[in-house]
């Protein structure tokens, strides 16, 4: 048996209806921007420039932490009263401000004019903006000191239309377009979709090299010129569960998205290769001595974990998208019971394989209202919440363990050998609860 | 447009928040769209709040741009007046929300709520974090305050005062209140209230029955004084008490003010750091140069403590908060010097780095600067860090305060008598050049290392050095001979610094293409104080 079939042998069938709680109200998430922090990180020569209020540098400033950068890859063009008098002088504005970026940074190689709230409800058009700069720079003109040329693209990370990891979604959807196309012969490519620290990318890469797929190709890249061709013969895997509009795009281009659960623990990454594997046609024999070592590594760091949050009730508030697999991994790999699992939006086609292998009776909501969600957690009493910074503190004083959200989303978690990891990241917090006595 | 990596100040809707939070019985509904919730987390993880602000956001998306977003604001103010219940409701837009022109003041007044609506405009493409926490206290006093309530007759009671400012998120406010309180307590004056922090709308009614005001931090609380001052004849005293000389004429200004004997006050015994100051391990304190930045009203406090309590030498003095530049620039003219007043961190750290200082005072923006640079660093003004809310008393005001700051700016600098025997023992060879500054906390490099860490994968959190990390004194790059360069690897790492960039600068002007030995001494006897 596959791990694959294995993996779906121990899920519970469904009868195809799915019950979801959709709610709309106050959200107590971050918005599109704050990908960013993770984004420019992974793309080494890209600068990321927010158009918006001094709120968005802000909020950067309060999601990245502590300052460390004295000039980090990504800066606002603060808009300002007078910008808002006349669009000509804005547009001129933003012209200047780039000039100037560009001829500070000149080992920049993409730039993303990032779209906010203000700068979408003024209707500031910077898809035209990166056009109209973009066409400077790349001829060298005006203080471009390089030959290779800057990339200009515009995508919006504001809040009224992305929620926190929905920003990552529509910065990679600006790059496929730029993805050139592949021969109309080209052999089957894989192509890994989602930004992933490189340490789990490398280890991904090299399980993909030993099982013999040799033609693959990461998005994002981590640098310019290395984005990826793509083209009927591509074949993609997401690696995170929140590009429903990348994976459009990528469609658009002929690409065939490959079925697979998230690759989070012992089987979910298990079934997340095999589902490679069985597209490119690898011998199952083959695919078995490939990852029998990863596997059993993850399995046995994950039996430490088992006593500390098997039968332990846990919630997630919507954050990441990451939620429904997690609870996944969690449920079956942990013997976790998930109480509600809430998500800020449920992309049903992707999450399929996830959402089957939920325990039955999970209650899953979409969207939120954070007192009626907050009202359920207290009635819940769940052994752990997963909740954003802001909550954390709050539902502690009220006796509630939480995890922070945040930290699943920048630490490395996918995989076989960060199985340990993820499960650390749950198990920690009702370990302190228990060892305090203060 | 203005470019920002980062920035001193938050929009004035956090402003606001900061009051909201401070208060008691206050609830802000802010029209705002998904995302704006970010500032929860100030509160919540910086100061550890274990409440989240009183704070309702809208949560506006696209798809209601074209409808109705002025039903979901009164559906959410209708929510959360009935959940929460507060006594005064706070309403007003942030950045995007502005951008819309709902007028939430007009929305929230037709509705007939059960409690006091005071509408809060703060242009957010005009003004920043402090003006609007200053505002927005402003209006909660205008609009809470009941103009009929007066002192009671002065005759049988102590007096009576209100100490206005402190907020969430400020810098010690939490403490400074106790320390000020404590002096307050030796004059024999009452506090009748404090506000923003703790007060409710009850308490503001009643603000008219104090005496006098005492405005702890202007850039929140003067606004309000000053109306205060006009409505009810109030008089304000303005003087901060930070620093012992500050706080001796703050408590000579309140006495005289209050007709009360400062005596008891002023002889406090816990004021040590006079003699901290005096005794003879702080003499290689003297001439110290230090550059300060921050809220003009710290800064100008702790150029004040440097200069006339510390004796160290200013070199450097700025503010980011132009509202309140007048008082920096008149401070600066007195240290002989050019007043910074920017908000632009780059700038800041261009000219610290031209200072040279051997003590940067500042913001938390700072601490990273003089961490880049390698120079120690203490922390004097917001905005804060998780630091800066210390789980012990450690207020800045008031003669604790003094104590608190003497520790903390001198801990960061090497011990005198440490000073003393790294320079006696330099040439010993057991004293390894390659340890580093001891006091660095290992943020400065061990010597030839240049600290060219990777830069952290999808780490957010930790410090790490990373671009013109502390720049080791790596000699040889300006013509210098082996002799000069080995001489001046027996400087102590302290001092190399200035010396090399001294020599440097002295080679230039003399027009010398090598620096010897003789260039060294030749630069020290010229630059020697």
């Amino acid at each position: 048996m596959s791990p694959a079939q294995a993996l779906a042998a121990t899920a519970t069938p469904r009868d195809g209806t799915l019950e979801v709680l959709r709610e709309r109200g106050q959200r107590e998430v971050f918005c599109g921007l704050t990908g960013i922090v993770w984004l420019h990180r992974k793309m080494q020569d890209a600068f990321f420039l927010v158009v918006g209020s001094r709120t968005c540098a802000h909020l950067l400033q309060s999601a990245a932490g502590v300052m460390i950068f004295a000039e980090p890859r990504f800066a606002t063009a603060i808009i300002e009263e007078r910008d808002l008098a006349g669009m000509a002088d804005c547009h001129a504005e933003l012209d200047r401000v780039v000039d100037r970026l560009l001829a500070r940074r000149p080992e920049i190689r993409t730039l993303f004019l990032v779209g906010s709230c203000p700068s979408e409800v003024i209707k500031l058009d910077l898809a035209n903006a990166a056009q109209r700069i973009g066409a400077r720079h790349l001829k060298g003109e005006n203080g471009a000191s390089n030959s290779e040329g800057v990339r200009i693209l515009a995508y919006s990370g504001s809040g009224i239309e992305t929620t926190f990891t929905e920003g990552e979604d529509a910065c990679l959807t600006t790059l496929v377009p730029e993805m050139a196309a592949e021969m109309p012969d080209a052999p089957l490519s894989l192509l890994m979709v989602g930004t992933l620290p490189d340490i789990v990318e490398d280890q991904f890469l090299r399980l993909f090299a030993e099982l013999g797929i040799t033609n693959v190709g990461v998005l994002p890249a981590r640098r310019a010129g290395a984005l990826p061709a793509v083209g009927p013969n591509t074949r993609y895997l997401l690696a995170q569960p929140f590009l429903g509009e990348t994976a459009r795009a990528l469609e658009d281009r002929g690409a065939v998205r490959i079925d697979a659960p998230f690759p989070f623990g012992a089987d979910g990454t298990a079934a997340w290769l095999s589902a490679a594997a069985a597209t490119f046609g690898i011998d199952e024999m083959h695919l078995n001595r490939v990852i029998a070592p990863g596997r059993e590594r993850a399995k046995r760091a994950l039996e430490r974990y088992r006593p500390a949050l098997e039968g332990k009730r846990i919630t997630f508030l919507p954050d990441s998208q990451l939620e429904i697999p997690l609870a996944r991994f969690l449920a079956t790999e942990l013997g976790m019971i998930p109480v509600e699992v809430g998500t800020p939006y449920l992309h049903r086609a992707h999450l399929a394989a996830d959402l089957a292998r939920l325990p039955e009776g999970t209650r899953i909501s979409e969207g939120q209202d954070v007192e009626r969600q907050l009202d359920r957690v207290r009635a819940d009493r769940p052994d752990l919440t997963v909740c954003g910074l802001g909550l954390a503190n709050p539902l502690e004083a009220e006796g509630l363990s939480t995890k922070w959200s945040i930290e699943l989303v920048f630490s490395p978690v996918h995989g076989f050998d960060q199985a340990g990891d993820l499960a650390e990241l749950f198990a920690r917090p009702l370990r302190r609860r228990d060892v305090l006595r203060i | 447009m203005q470019l920002a990596v980062w920035t001193y100040e938050g929009p004035p809707h956090v402003g606001a928040m900061r009051v909201a939070t401070a208060m008691r019985g206050v609830h802000y509904l802010l029209h705002a769209p998904q995302g704006d919730t970010y500032a929860d987390l100030l509160f919540t993880m910086i100061e550890r709040r274990s409440a989240r602000p009183p704070v309702t956001y809208t949560t506006f998306q696209a798809r209601d741009l074209g409808k109705d977003t002025a039903s979901l604001f009164q559906n959410a103010a209708r929510d959360a007046v009935e959940r929460f219940q507060p006594q005064a409701l706070l309403v007003g837009a942030s950045c995007t929300a502005e951008l819309i022109q709902d007028d939430p003041a007009g929305l929230a007044a037709n509705m007939n709520l059960p409690c006091p609506v005071i509408p809060l405009e703060l242009p957010s493409y005009q003004r920043k974090e402090n003006w609007g926490a200053a505002e927005t206290f402003y209006q909660i006093v205008r609009h809470l305050a009941d103009t009929s309530i007066r002192p009671a007759p002065r005759e049988g009671r102590r007096p009576r005062v209100n100490l206005l400012g402190p907020a969430a998120l400020g810098f010690r406010h939490r403490d400074d209140i106790r320390e000020v309180r404590r002096i307050l307590d030796l004059l024999g004056i009452d506090v009748h209230l404090v506000a923003p922090l703790g007060a409710s709308p009850e308490d503001i009614r009643t603000i008219g029955a104090a005496d006098f005001n005492i405005v702890l931090y202007p850039e929140i609380g003067d606004e309000a004084a000053r109306w205060l001052d006009k409505t009810f004849a109030q008089p304000v005293i303005r003087t901060v008490p930070i620093g012992v000389g500050a706080t001796r004429a703050f408590i000579n200004e309140v006495a005289a003010l209050a007709g009360v004997d400062p005596t008891l006050a002023l002889d406090d015994p816990s004021s040590r750091m006079p003699w901290w100051s005096r005794s003879v391990d702080s003499t290689y304190l003297t001439g110290k140069r230090v550059f300060i930045f921050g809220d003009a009203t710290h800064a100008v406090a702790a150029a004040r403590i440097a200069h006339e309590e510390l004796g160290f030498t200013v070199c450097g003095l700025g503010c980011y908060n132009r509202e309140f530049a007048r008082d920096v620039r008149i401070a600066a003219k007195e240290y002989g010097l050019e007043p910074l007043i920017t908000d632009d961190h780059l700038t800041v750290e261009e000219a610290i780095a031209a200072a040279a200082p051997e003590l940067v005072l500042g913001t938390q923006m700072e601490r990273h600067i003089a961490k880049r640079l390698g120079v120690p660093c203490a922390v004097i003004s917001s905005p804060v860090h998780v630091q800066d809310f210390p789980a012990r008393f450690s207020p800045q005001m008031g003669f604790e305060g003094a104590n608190v700051i003497f520790d903390t700016w001198v801990h960061p600098l090497v011990m005198g008598l440490e000073e003393h025997l790294l320079t006696m023992f330099r040439d010993d060879f057991e004293f390894s050049d390659a340890a580093g500054p001891s006091h660095l906390h290992g943020s400065a490099p061990a010597h030839g290392q240049a600290a060219a860490k990777p830069e952290p994968a999808l780490a957010p959190a930790g410090d790490i050095l990373v671009k013109e990390a502390a720049a080791p004194v790596a000699a040889g790059e300006l013509g210098w001979t082996d002799e000069a360069e080995r001489e001046l690897r027996k400087i102590p790492f302290f001092v190399r610094g200035k010396a090399k960039r001294n020599t440097e600068k002295y080679a230039g002007e003399m027009g010398l293409a090598a620096i010897t030995l003789e260039t060294l001494y030749d630069a020290k006897a010229h630059y020697a104080r």
